[in-house]
């Protein structure tokens, strides 16, 4: 577990208050009370993210919600994806896995 | 591979402005930007390169090195990816799925293909044997009903009536399970099944604790003091208990086997009755005697709270 001072100190120049903001925007998520987060190695990863897209993309505060939330539906639908291969990949028998690329190809 | 040379890679010209540069990563950069392009290699390349290029070039300190000559394209360190790609397509991704519930999205895959199968979609053989699918209803149960056991008439959508015997004691919330009374199966496969969930109302004073029934009675001042046979209700009909003598508001009664009937293996619970003394009217006498009787040998029941004697 990472708290915030671990946090702002693995990326640079992040505020707390700004992380705090961002939790409040529901943009991050975080375990414990407010004045005891903590985070776990995706957060850290979000933060960044959050920062490239605002920072480097230049993508304002108000649009940010709608991109952060197309972002996340498209990772669910690829979690989702991975998650139907696997299936296939376990339980479908051989002629069912030739079937399915057939379809596909068609 | 040697690097290309950062202006070429940003499409620019060398001498553009600083705004110019940063227009130009922008666009560039929203365009291939990994996570808006998962899994596109070619796009993450690119998104790399015009890192690089716009990291050098948007340095004046290392613009002016590299526009000198003193170092090259190749010569820079790659920004530090966020790599959110690695992290939201693994395990832990699930974190941020997009409605914020928890372990929805995992299971949406499933419910996806459980529904085609159900419904004989396209995708299923024409001939296979499936089960019909479970479904679901609400039932309203009365208190006492929930506590003594009962039949009640469930209406169906399709006017379809379905008696269910709702045993003793069951609680708000469970499911009962009506095998083969759900959807029809498909080519010889058994029905689903029906999923009543109980929502059991609350009773105007009994309350259910476990398989106890807690509920409060009031007494007058007379039968408290005095003490003597009272009739009280409780789920299996009205009951006559001894209230003993000195008896004040708060004593318990325990009605042994009263509570909820013996069911799946469990004992009977008992029924607490809470006494509440009521003064109701007040006449002469009582205020007289009252006045005249003090000081009052209880003393102050609230010491302790207010810090007085």
């Amino acid at each position: 577990m990472i708290t915030i001072d671990v946090l702002c100190g693995s990326v640079a120049g992040l505020q707390a208050g700004e992380v705090e903001q961002w939790i409040g925007n529901a943009w991050l998520r975080a375990e414990g009370p407010p004045g005891q987060y903590r985070f776990q190695e995706i957060d850290v990863a979000r933060v960044r993210l959050i920062r490239e897209l605002r920072n480097d993309l230049g993508i304002d505060d108000e649009t940010l919600p709608v991109v952060l939330s197309l972002i996340d539906q498209l990772y669910a639908a690829r979690r989702q994806m991975r998650k139907l291969r696997r299936a296939v990949e376990e339980a479908a028998p051989d002629d069912v896995k030739q079937a399915i690329l057939n379809t596909l190809a068609g | 591979m040697a690097a290309r040379d950062p202006y070429e890679v940003l499409g620019l010209k060398p001498g553009a402005s600083d705004k110019e540069i940063r227009g130009a990563y922008r666009k560039l950069a929203k365009k291939h930007h990994p996570d808006l392009n998962p899994g596109n290699k070619p796009a993450e390349e690119r998104f790399k390169e015009v890192s690089a290029a716009n990291e050098l070039l948007s340095d004046p300190a290392r613009r002016a090195r590299y526009d000198r000559g003193e170092i090259d394209a190749s010569g820079q360190e790659r920004p530090q990816r966020g790599s959110w790609q690695g992290h939201a397509e693994g395990p832990q991704g699930t974190r941020y799925r997009p409605n914020g519930e928890a372990g929805v999205d995992e299971q949406e895959i499933g419910d996806i293909f459980a529904e085609l199968f159900r419904r004989g979609g396209s995708g299923a053989p024409p001939n296979m044997r499936m089960r019909g699918g479970d479904l679901q209803y609400t039932l309203a149960v009365d208190f006492l009903d929930a506590v003594n056991g009962a039949t009640r008439r469930l209406t169906l959508p399709q006017g379809k009536h379905l008696d269910v015997r709702v045993p003793p004691g069951i609680e708000d919330g469970q499911v009962m399970r009506l095998k083969g009374q759900g959807q029809p199966g498909h080519n010889g496969g058994a029905a689903g099944d029906a999923l009543i969930e109980i929502h059991v109302t609350p009773h105007p004073f009994f309350h259910r604790d476990g398989n106890d029934i807690r509920f409060e009675v009031p007494v007058t001042l007379a039968e408290a003091v005095l003490g003597g046979k009272i009739t009280v209700p409780s789920p299996s009909g009205s009951l006559s208990v001894t209230v003993p003598p000195h008896s004040d508001t708060g004593a318990q009664l325990r009605l042994r086997g009263k509570g909820v009937p013996a069911h799946a293996g469990q004992p009977a619970g008992d029924a607490y009755v809470t006494l509440k003394v009521v003064i109701g009217a007040v006449d002469d006498k009582l205020e007289r005697f009252l006045r005249d009787r003090a000081p009052d040998p209880a003393g102050n029941p609230r010491r302790g709270m207010t810090g007085d004697a």
